[in-house]
């Protein structure tokens, strides 16, 4: 038996001896997915149970080496453990920007030491991480960060405030970019450093959305002394390690949302409409105006997914990347506002409400993914900024 | 499957772009255009395609052939798209020799496919008539059974490269009523039979089509392809084969309109600056390259899809030729604004560009079409 085919059958055999049945058919999405923490409070101890189990054998990141805490995984033995986790529908046992952002980036600009002290964190779900980036003055400009850090013997002393933090409160370490250097031009100086959110001195308020939730902050830091040894990278030199994060946030908001993720997924967005709209005796559904709109929305749908294989296939072949990670979020985040806006149109009036009676669970959670979405194409770098990228470095336009 | 090129497919491109930079410029379509040719593409041309072994790339060897796959073809068919080349693969490759090599019987792939792949014989497929829109079994042409013959009536449209085809396949009903997919046969039909009239007709992209009239046109069982009555599933399967074949053409002709475009916004100087410096025209070119990307996702699939006899083929064919219905004509339409006022003069190239979207748009199915045909499967 080739060896990814054993892989697979022993995957199989330990999946259906040690996964908790009751959590298959649990979502893993933002709203209700595990991030793990220190803060973490367990609801459901299937849920703790399953994280525990992954992380021994490295199942939540896959593809890291066994000696940080990750699976060691090929790339192809990463790919039948998702389809494998997909056919029984289980929700991935974490998640969290430990997983998507800080990690990788560690893996690349990372010492030794850091790898050591914060990736197995990562893997277990002891220690969840927020990003502090953008600031009130500094947001698609991001390089025009304000937030200060001086260096005071083998410490920096950080001042300043940062925004729009999703999940501060809740986190446990933030990875942060602070300016080092002021009379330097503004990319030259800035400094990539990690530090725990208890360090006295941090202090998070949360800040309600429109989706009637909270899952960003505003940080602000005030003498806060953060070790030399968690700069990441160079002094000064933090620019080049904050774009290689954002490429790896660009590819996880697209994958998070362009795929088809969330409601109407199982059934697809016709089974959705079965609930709400007329269908013809021969199942075809008789207004045309919305057949053509889910139509195009899933064959936009394919077209994406198709597309992502095809950045990975030539990755693998080792043609670098087809497409700029920048495609894939624009495109990615923009289907599933479409997509949002099509179920909001095929419930109608019952996708207008809030809370309470005569709206069952299903159309209260519409509502605020509909309403979420619409941050989708301003967090991680506005569709705007994305498009001056692919106009500057894909297509070679001039300043 | 595994949406990259192979090696040899990245020659086969390397080979083909070289082809098309040295004997197919621009220029010489609108040469072809400008005096208006009978033939409409150069036969000396197709017979160095025929040697470089593109024209029976996906013929038995046995028959002079490669054996190759579509995804193949695609690549060299990209490639002379570029150049919009009027060259007979939608005719003779995509439609005529494919419904041959699906259906034809021994005898009859051994009188055709040799001559084809030599670029010595021209074949085509007639299906669409005045009525059909782009429904392929919306068929009136009638075949009536007359003892082991049948006699052919009816008029089919803008059959491509019709007036010189050596032979036509014709889709006509031998029962069912127009629209079934039952009751279809397809037919070889030679062109000097007694019976049928071709009459050259004028597109805006002037490639070769003509009008087909088949009054009375009396042919034996053996010019039957497949089984009769039951041409419409085999059609349909052509007709999906060509789909693809046609999205790779239109790929490289988008690309192509494209990168010149591009070539244009870096140096076009307004206002003492590029004018592709304005965010204006960045943004609406990043949003075009994504659409380029995605059709060329989506039509990879689709070639690839045949070659593997894939069963989601007929939705993969539907989705690359809408996306790319849609994105060649955005890019020519984007091309003619960013060029300005020159790029609604003839001199400049971009106006082919234009017309040939066009014509490509609707053959086959513009992007509502499959749009509709996508829920249709889908079961919706
Ligand atoms: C849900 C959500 C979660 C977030 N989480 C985090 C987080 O965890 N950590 C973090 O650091 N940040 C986070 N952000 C912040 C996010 O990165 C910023 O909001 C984003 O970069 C835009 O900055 P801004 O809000 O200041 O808008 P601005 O930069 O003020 O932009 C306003 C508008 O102007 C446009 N614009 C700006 N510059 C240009 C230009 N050059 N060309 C064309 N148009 C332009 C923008 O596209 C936008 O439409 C989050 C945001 C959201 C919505």
């Amino acid at each position: 038996m080739p060896d990814l085919e054993r892989f697979r059958a022993d995957l199989r055999d330990w999946l259906d001896s040690h996964a908790p049945k009751a959590l298959m058919g649990a979502p893993g999405n933002e709203l209700e997915g595990v991030w793990g923490g220190r803060k973490a409070t367990w609801s459901d101890p299937d849920r703790k149970h399953w994280l525990e189990l992954c992380a021994e054998r490295g199942f939540t990141a896959p593809e890291w080496p066994r000696a940080y805490g990750g699976g060691g995984l090929s790339r192809d033995e990463a790919r039948v453990l998702r389809q494998e986790l997909a056919q029984r529908k289980l929700p991935p046992p974490l998640i969290g920007f430990g997983l998507t952002m800080i990690g990788p980036v560690l893996l690349q600009f990372g010492t030794e030491e850091q790898k050591q002290e914060h990736l197995p964190k990562v893997c277990r779900g002891e220690i969840r991480w927020c990003q502090g980036y953008s600031e009130p003055g500094a947001g698609s400009d991001l390089a025009g960060l304000q937030c200060r850090a001086v260096l005071d013997g083998d410490h920096y002393v950080i001042n300043g405030q940062k925004i729009w933090t999703s999940y501060a409160d809740q986190s446990d370490w933030m990875f942060c970019l602070v300016r080092t250097d002021p009379s330097a031009k503004k990319q030259a100086g800035i400094t990539f450093l990690l530090f725990d959110m208890e360090t006295p001195g941090v202090s998070v308020k949360p800040i309600p959305l429109i989706s009637g939730s909270s899952p960003f902050c505003e940080t602000f830091l005030t003498d806060v002394r953060v070790p030399t040894r968690n700069v990441v990278g160079q002094v000064n030199g933090g620019w080049t390690v904050a774009k290689a994060l954002l490429a790896h946030e660009r590819t996880m908001i697209a994958d998070a949302f362009g795929g088809g993720a969330g409601i109407g997924k199982g059934r697809g967005i016709a089974g959705w409409a079965h609930d709400y709209v007329e269908f013809e005796p021969d199942g075809r559904l008789g207004d045309a105006s919305l057949r053509h709109r889910i139509a195009q929305t899933e064959m936009d749908t394919r077209a994406f997914v198709l597309t992502t294989q095809r950045a990975r296939d030539a990755a693998k072949a080792g043609h670098g990347p087809g497409a700029a990670s920048s495609l894939f979020k624009i495109y990615g985040t923009e289907l599933n506002q479409r997509r949002m806006e099509l179920l909001v149109a095929i419930a109608g009036p019952q996708a207008l409400g809030w809370e309470g009676a005569g709206f069952d669970e299903r159309e209260l959670d519409l509502t605020r993914q509909w309403l979420r979405s619409r941050g989708n194409t301003i967090e991680g770098g506005t569709s705007e900024i994305q498009l001056n990228i692919i106009a500057k470095h894909v297509l070679g336009l001039p300043d | 499957m595994q949406l990259v090129l192979t090696e040899e497919q990245e020659l086969l491109a390397k080979t083909a772009s070289d082809f098309v930079r040295e004997h197919s410029p621009l220029a010489r379509v609108r040469a072809l255009r400008d005096r208006r040719d009978e033939v409409g593409f150069s036969r000396a041309l197709w017979k160095q395609m025929a040697e470089l072994g593109w024209v029976g790339i996906r013929l038995p060897e046995a028959y002079g052939g490669a054996g190759m796959g579509m995804a193949d073809l695609a690549v060299v068919l990209e490639q002379l798209g570029r150049r919009l080349a009027p060259e007979p693969f939608l005719s003779t490759v995509l439609l005529g020799s494919e419904a041959l090599r699906l259906a034809g019987s021994e005898a009859q792939q051994r009188a055709w496919l040799p001559g084809v792949a030599a670029g010595e014989r021209l074949l085509t497929l007639a299906w669409q008539e005045a009525r059909s829109r782009f429904d392929p079994c919306r068929i009136e042409t009638w075949a009536e059974p007359d003892g082991s013959e049948f006699v052919l009536t009816g008029e089919k449209i803008q059959v491509p490269d019709a007036p010189v085809a050596d032979a036509i396949v014709v889709a006509a009903r031998t029962g069912g009523s127009a629209r079934d997919e039952t009751g279809i046969t397809l037919f070889l039909v030679p062109r000097d039979a007694a019976g049928v009239s071709i009459t050259r007709q004028t597109r805006i992209d002037h490639r070769n089509a003509g009008l087909v009239r088949l009054d009375g046109v009396r042919v034996g069982a053996d010019a039957v392809l497949g089984d009769p009555g039951d041409g419409g599933r085999l059609l349909q399967r052509v007709v999906d084969h060509a789909t693809a074949g046609l999205c790779a053409e239109m790929l490289g002709a988008m690309s192509q309109v494209f990168d010149d475009t591009l070539e244009y916004l870096k140096t076009r100087l307004q206002f003492g600056v590029p004018i592709g410096s304005f965010q204006g025209l960045k943004h609406r070119a990043a949003r075009l390259f994504m659409e380029l990307e995605l059709a060329r996702s989506a039509t990879m699939a689709a070639v690839r899809a045949v070659d593997e006899e894939a069963p989601d083929l007929a939705r993969l064919v539907s989705l690359a030729k809408a996306r790319c219905s849609d994105a060649f004509v955005l890019a020519a339409n984007e091309a003619v604004q960013m060029f300005g006022g020159v790029g609604m003069t003839d001199e400049y190239d971009v106006g082919f560009y234009m017309k040939r979207a066009r014509v490509a748009e609707m053959c086959f199915g513009d992007a509502a079409w499959h749009r509709e045909r996508w829920a249709r499967l889908g079961g919706y």
